[in-house]
Order: C-alpha cells, then sequence, then structure tokens
C-alpha cells in the first residue's frame, strides 16, 4: 500500500473520526425518518460562517466553529418552526430551510469582502482533507511511536476527537432514551423521557458534529456518513445495538476503502490521486448499494432467493399431489412434459421417470402434502363452516405450509380418505 | 350531578370542590381541546369510577383518542383541568400507563417483543440507567402473562398484528401502573387476542386498577366493560354501562352526524381562514 506518514496520517485519521460521530448520531436520524437533516444542517452553516467572520473579522478557529454551531442549531429550531406553522411534512421543511440558508450564505459571501480570505461555498462541500499534512513527519510507521510527539497534530483532529468522545458518551449514556423516543415518542413523553427534549438535543449533537466535521472533511462526506452507514447497518441487524455496532464498522471500512481508493489506486495507473472525502462518500454509497442488494434477510437478492425457493417448494407439492391423484384415481396423468421440478424429482429418487409414476419415497412425500391437503379441507368444512365445495381453493394454499389442523377425521368432506402420516 | 355552570380559577385543586373526589382515579374538570384552533372536545367533565373497566365509545373523530393524549398532557388542553387521585399528572405519572394505537408506531423498528415491554420499566429505572437483569425478568413474566413468551426474541416485525397487540398489552403491565389509557386495543387483532386482552383487562380489574379503553364495537361494549363515556366532542352520557349503554343515547352519541357543536367548530375554523363569520 503506497500511503506514507506526512501525507496520508492525519487526513485519515480525521476522516475516521468524523464517520464515526457521523455514523452514530445517523442511526437515529434513519429511524426517525430525519436523514435528511444532516443535509440540511451541513449546508446551512455556510452563512454562519460568514457572519461570523463579518462580525469578528477573523477566520479564528472558535469563532469559526460558534457561527457554524449557532447556524446548525438555528436550523433544527427553524425546521421545527417551519413544519408547525407551515403544517408541511418533515422533508419539506427541511429541504425549505437548507436552501435557503446556503443561498443567503452565498449572497453573504458576495456582498461581503471576504476576498484574500479562504472561504467559499467549496471548501464547505469538500473540505480540505488534503490539507492536513505533517511536516517534518517520520518517514516510516515504526518511527511513529518513538518520536511520541503529540504537538504536530493539527486541531481538526482535536476538534474531532472531541466530538466523537461527546458523541459517543451521548448515545451511550441515553441509549435507552434515544431508543423509546425514537420507537414511540407517545409513551416516551408519558414516562417523563420527553420526546421532543431528546429530539432537540440530538439535534444539537448532530449539529455539532457537521460543524466540527465539515472543515476537515467537507459538507458531503458528512452527509454521507450520517445516512450510508446507518441505513447499511438497517439492512444488516434487526437490533438496535447491533445496529449502532455494525454502522460505525460500516463508516470505518468506507473511510478506509475510499481513501485507498483515492490515493493508491490512481497511482497504479499513473493519474493524480483523486479528492479523497468524495471517495469515501463514494464508497459509502457502493457498500450501501451492495447491503440493499446483497444483506442476507433483506436483501434484494435474498428477498428473490426466498420467493424463488417457495416457488418450487410449491411446484413440486403440486406435483407430487398430482402424481398422487392420478394413482388413487387410477388415471392417466395429464402430459407435463416441461414441468420445472420434474427433473430434479427424478435425479432425488422421488419419480421414476420411465414409468412417470411415484417411487416408494415420493408416494411417502406425496402423502403427506395429500394428508395436509385433506386434513384442512375438512378443518375448513368442520371447524370453520365453510360450505364443502369451498373448501378446496383455501386448502390448496393451506397445503404447502408445514403444519396442519390436528384430529383424525377418516375422510375429508369430498368423502376422500385421508391417508396416514406416513414413516419418516 | 350537574356540570358547575361557573368556571372556578384554574389554581384551585380539583379535589376541594364538592363535585370531585380525591378518591377518584381520573377527574376531568371543563377540558377543551383544540387542534390548529379547531375545537375537538368541548366542556369534558369526568369523574371515573376506582377500579371499573371504563369503555370510550363514540364515532370517528369524536375527539377519543384526543381525550386520552389531553389526559396523558401529550396535547396540552385549551381549557381545563385534569387530576388523578387529586394530583397533577406530573405527581401521578409512575401510577398511569399507557397503551397507544398500534399504527402509531413503526413496526419494522429494530427491536425485540422483549426490549418494547422492557420500556415500560423505563420510568421504574430513571435517567441513563440501562435495563437490569430483574427488569428483564419482570418483562418477561408480562409476556407470558399475555401468552407471548415464547416470542420474546423476535424482532417486531415479525408478530402478527394481533400478536403486536399482546405486546403492547405486556409493555402496558410491566408499567405496574393504577390507572391506564389505552387506546383502540382491540382494533385488527384476531379472535384469541381479543380473548387475552379481555382476561387481562379482568385480571387488572380484578387486582384493583382502573381501565379507559377506547373501543369501536358496540356490540361487546355491555360483555367486556362496567362503565361507558359515551363522546361525541362533548360527553353525551357516562356512568354505568346497564344504565348509560341505552338506544336513546346511542341515537345522541352516532346519529346526525354533524350536531351543533360541529356546526359551530366549523365556523370557527372558517372565521379562523378569514372568511369571517356567519354564512
Amino acid at each position: 500500500m503506497g500511503l506514507s506518514i506526512d501525507l496520508d496520517l492525519f487526513p485519515l485519521i480525521a476522516a475516521l473520526l468524523a464517520a464515526i460521530s457521523c455514523g452514530l448520531l445517523g442511526n437515529f436520524l434513519v429511524l426517525r425518518r430525519l436523514s435528511l437533516m444532516g443535509d440540511a444542517i451541513s449546508h446551512s452553516v455556510l452563512p454562519g460562517l460568514v457572519i461570523a467572520f463579518v462580525l469578528t473579522a477573523s477566520r479564528s478557529p472558535l469563532a469559526m466553529f460558534t457561527g457554524a454551531l449557532a447556524a446548525g442549531v438555528s436550523t433544527v429550531l427553524l425546521v421545527e418552526l417551519v413544519k408547525r406553522l407551515g403544517r408541511v411534512e418533515p422533508g419539506a421543511a427541511m429541504g425549505v430551510v437548507f436552501s435557503v440558508l446556503f443561498a443567503l450564505g452565498v449572497l453573504l459571501l458576495e456582498v461581503s469582502d471576504t476576498s484574500g480570505v479562504d472561504l467559499d461555498a467549496e471548501c464547505v462541500l469538500h473540505g480540505q482533507l488534503e490539507t492536513l499534512v505533517w511536516y517534518g513527519a517520520p518517514q516510516t510507521w515504526g518511527e511513529l511511536w518513538q518520536q511520541g510527539s503529540l504537538s504536530a497534530v493539527p486541531q481538526q483532529v482535536w476538534t474531532l476527537l472531541l466530538m466523537l468522545v461527546l458523541a459517543a458518551g451521548f448515545v451511550g449514556a441515553m441509549f435507552k432514551e434515544l431508543r423509546i423516543a425514537a420507537f414511540d415518542p407517545a409513551l416516551s413523553t408519558t414516562l417523563g423521557f420527553s420526546a421532543t427534549g431528546l429530539h432537540l438535543a440530538l439535534m444539537v449533537f448532530v449539529a455539532g458534529a457537521t460543524v466540527a466535521s465539515f472543515e476537515a472533511v467537507g459538507s458531503i462526506l458528512v452527509i454521507a456518513m450520517l445516512i450510508c452507514p446507518a441505513a447499511t447497518a438497517r439492512l444488516l441487524t434487526d437490533r438496535l445495538a447491533s445496529q449502532l455496532i455494525v454502522s460505525v464498522l460500516v463508516a470505518i471500512a468506507s473511510c478506509v476503502l475510499g481513501y485507498i481508493a483515492a490515493s493508491a489506486v490512481p497511482a497504479w495507473f499513473g493519474l493524480d490521486s483523486v479528492n479523497a472525502a468524495g471517495s469515501m462518500a463514494v464508497m459509502a454509497g457502493a457498500v450501501l448499494t451492495l447491503a440493499v442488494f446483497a444483506s442476507p434477510r433483506h436483501g434484494v437478492i435474498a428477498r428473490r432467493w426466498r420467493l424463488h425457493a417457495m416457488g418450487r417448494s410449491i411446484a413440486r407439492d403440486d406435483l407430487l399431489a398430482s402424481l398422487y391423484r392420478a394413482a388413487e384415481a387410477m388415471t392417466e396423468l395429464p402430459p407435463r412434459a416441461h414441468d420445472s421440478v420434474r427433473g430434479s424429482l427424478v435425479r432425488e429418487g422421488l419419480i421414476d421417470d420411465a414409468t412417470d409414476s411415484l417411487t416408494a419415497a415420493g408416494k411417502a412425500e406425496a402423502q403427506r402434502v395429500i394428508r395436509r391437503h385433506r386434513l384442512w379441507e375438512s378443518y375448513l368444512a368442520d371447524q370453520v363452516g365453510l360450505a364443502p365445495d369451498h373448501v378446496h381453493e383455501t386448502a390448496e394454499r393451506l397445503e404447502h405450509l408445514r403444519l396442519a389442523p390436528t384430529g383424525e377425521p377418516p375422510t375429508d368432506p369430498h368423502g376422500k380418505p385421508i391417508p396416514p402420516e406416513p414413516p419418516a | 350531578m350537574t356540570p358547575p355552570s361557573t368556571h372556578l380559577p384554574r389554581a384551585q385543586p380539583l379535589s376541594v370542590r364538592p363535585e370531585h373526589s380525591d378518591t377518584s382515579p381520573l377527574s376531568i374538570h371543563a377540558m377543551t381541546v383544540a387542534y390548529h384552533r379547531k375545537p375537538v372536545l368541548w366542556d369534558v367533565d369526568y369523574d371515573a369510577p376506582p377500579n371499573r373497566l371504563i369503555a370510550i365509545v363514540g364515532p370517528n373523530g369524536a375527539g377519543k383518542s384526543t381525550l386520552i393524549k389531553a389526559c396523558l398532557g401529550l396535547i396540552p388542553p385549551a381549557s381545563g383541568q385534569v387530576e388523578f387521585w387529586g394530583h397533577s399528572y406530573k405527581k401521578a405519572r409512575s401510577r398511569i400507563g399507557y397503551v397507544p394505537q398500534r399504527e402509531s408506531v413503526d413496526w419494522d423498528f429494530p427491536v425485540s417483543a422483549l426490549d418494547v415491554v422492557c420500556m415500560g420499566r423505563y420510568r421504574m429505572l430513571g435517567w441513563c440507567r440501562p435495563v437490569t437483569r430483574a427488569h428483564k425478568a419482570a418483562a418477561m413474566e408480562c409476556l407470558d402473562r399475555v401468552g407471548m413468551a415464547p416470542l420474546a426474541k423476535r424482532q417486531i416485525s415479525q408478530l402478527s398484528g394481533g400478536q403486536q397487540q399482546r405486546v403492547f398489552l405486556a409493555r402496558a403491565l410491566a408499567q405496574e401502573a393504577d390507572l391506564y389509557f389505552m387506546d383502540e386495543p382491540f382494533a385488527g387483532v384476531d379472535a384469541a387476542t381479543e380473548r387475552a386482552i379481555v382476561e387481562v383487562l379482568r385480571e387488572l380489574r380484578s387486582s384493583g386498577k382502573t381501565v379507559l379503553t377506547v373501543h369501536h364495537d358496540l356490540q361487546t361494549v355491555e360483555q367486556y366493560f362496567d362503565d361507558v363515556i359515551l363522546l361525541n366532542m362533548r360527553v353525551v352520557a357516562s356512568g354505568p354501562v346497564a344504565e348509560v349503554f341505552t338506544q336513546e343515547n346511542l341515537q345522541r352519541t352516532y346519529g346526525g352526524r354533524l350536531t351543533l357543536l360541529a356546526a359551530a367548530s366549523e365556523a370557527i375554523a372558517r372565521a379562523e381562514s378569514g372568511e369571517g363569520l356567519g354564512k
């Protein structure tokens, strides 16, 4: 891997810290269907930055951070206000607020004298990950630990570390409260855990994480990390605690893979490296896409496969049952030469290919299906009270469940014998 | 009992008024609730008798859920007072249980049935304390009481509607409250769940609890409940089922949907939107 300490260490650490904070908090945004909030906050920091710059006439980190945080918190409050007074859905409220605030920021930039100052819409969107170069860094990874100097660590990394500790502390301490407020806000409020209060607290942390992150990594990566890892984890887990862990792992993986893709991969082809934050965001999207298709339970492929398997199982049951019925009535089976499952039943030794009839094993299997069908028919007629000529259609579907009513009626409502359960 | 014609100052507790008693688990006095300034409940006066199963019955839009939410402080009433055993909601909170409508939550949420029931214990745990093993065991017992113990580890999206409703009921049991508000626990459940819920309601009554339940099925009111509140934007009638649940009262509750009050609130809404008063 062609990574070097002086160029790569701090950008990678900064991106990881930002991604983990955002990924962790993003879980609650995704669960509350407020994913757009990250988008809203990260765009509306621009006017906050410009106003802070105009007021203090400096680009000191503290002034910038305060301005951006104030803008982030006002976004949250404005969204609530627009939602209530305008009676619009949350998505519309967020969309209105952030687009207007971002536009306001662009206007303020144009009218105020910020020429010669490194402050523009570009840097808000893309961040300045590549500027976190460690001058005079040790040249090998082994020397890193011997040097032991913390003074070289840039201020952005410390800010992000502090933010991560705060965000993790908040989620860890308030896990149960955040969970109930997201799942059932009404009950949460009646129990004394104000859902509105918890929502606002969460939003302040989202605003903090967004503001702490965007200078180093840019809004695009912040937005991607607030949504993609949580959405991916949502597809892979069905408990909130495991979802949080998986989302953090996905955030880490997206960063590392994205960084390698941005710096190392273009180098193999003799090209210049590309924007690392952008590459990480793309990677987070790619991981989400992968999960959409390949998740074991909720993924498209797994769902398709389960449908396919169910379809085959039903077709098998139907073919075996029709062969059983034909043998029972001693009639010829209507020709179904191209039946999709016949081949596999022949290979499994359930159907004799030459005579087109059931083998001993096939007969036992078919007997189970017929038994379930006729037990369901008599249940529907006797217990549910359906007319005997109405039970077949429903039983035709119920017979495929590996479940049958109890009881031993000798015949079904049509007078056909109910075969005994064959030995396993 | 005639409702008071004058409104007393808000600060005075209900318990000192002759028409309200502090032994009643729930006293509502002159409560009016409005959504977006359009009144949905008018001047509700009600005292719940202790240790009874009480049905809240009325047509759609009668304000049944609103009544519950206003009692629980989820919707601020425009005027009026609510007291529980003579205390404010904040003081009585730990003695009050709530089962919201099943549709009000996202059943795809990543929690198990047991996790949901444990939420009923959060009040006892307090802020920032994780759920302990003892509370989990208590929650498990509540799941068992509604016949759901074998499905405790299931994610809630993998439960049927009736099973989800039973999880909600188990969560209410886990609250160990003395007064319960249940918003349509019988809506869209299977026969087995309906029987399980009725059984739990009766258990609650025999252990001295009071339950107010929003109920839609008029056929079963007499069979399941002791008292009834007939509601249509105001309390049409309330009291023991045998006395109050009459054809005449039902006619007054359900018949003629556009009552004078509904017409008045329409007019208010029109006036609010700037169309002026009168036609």
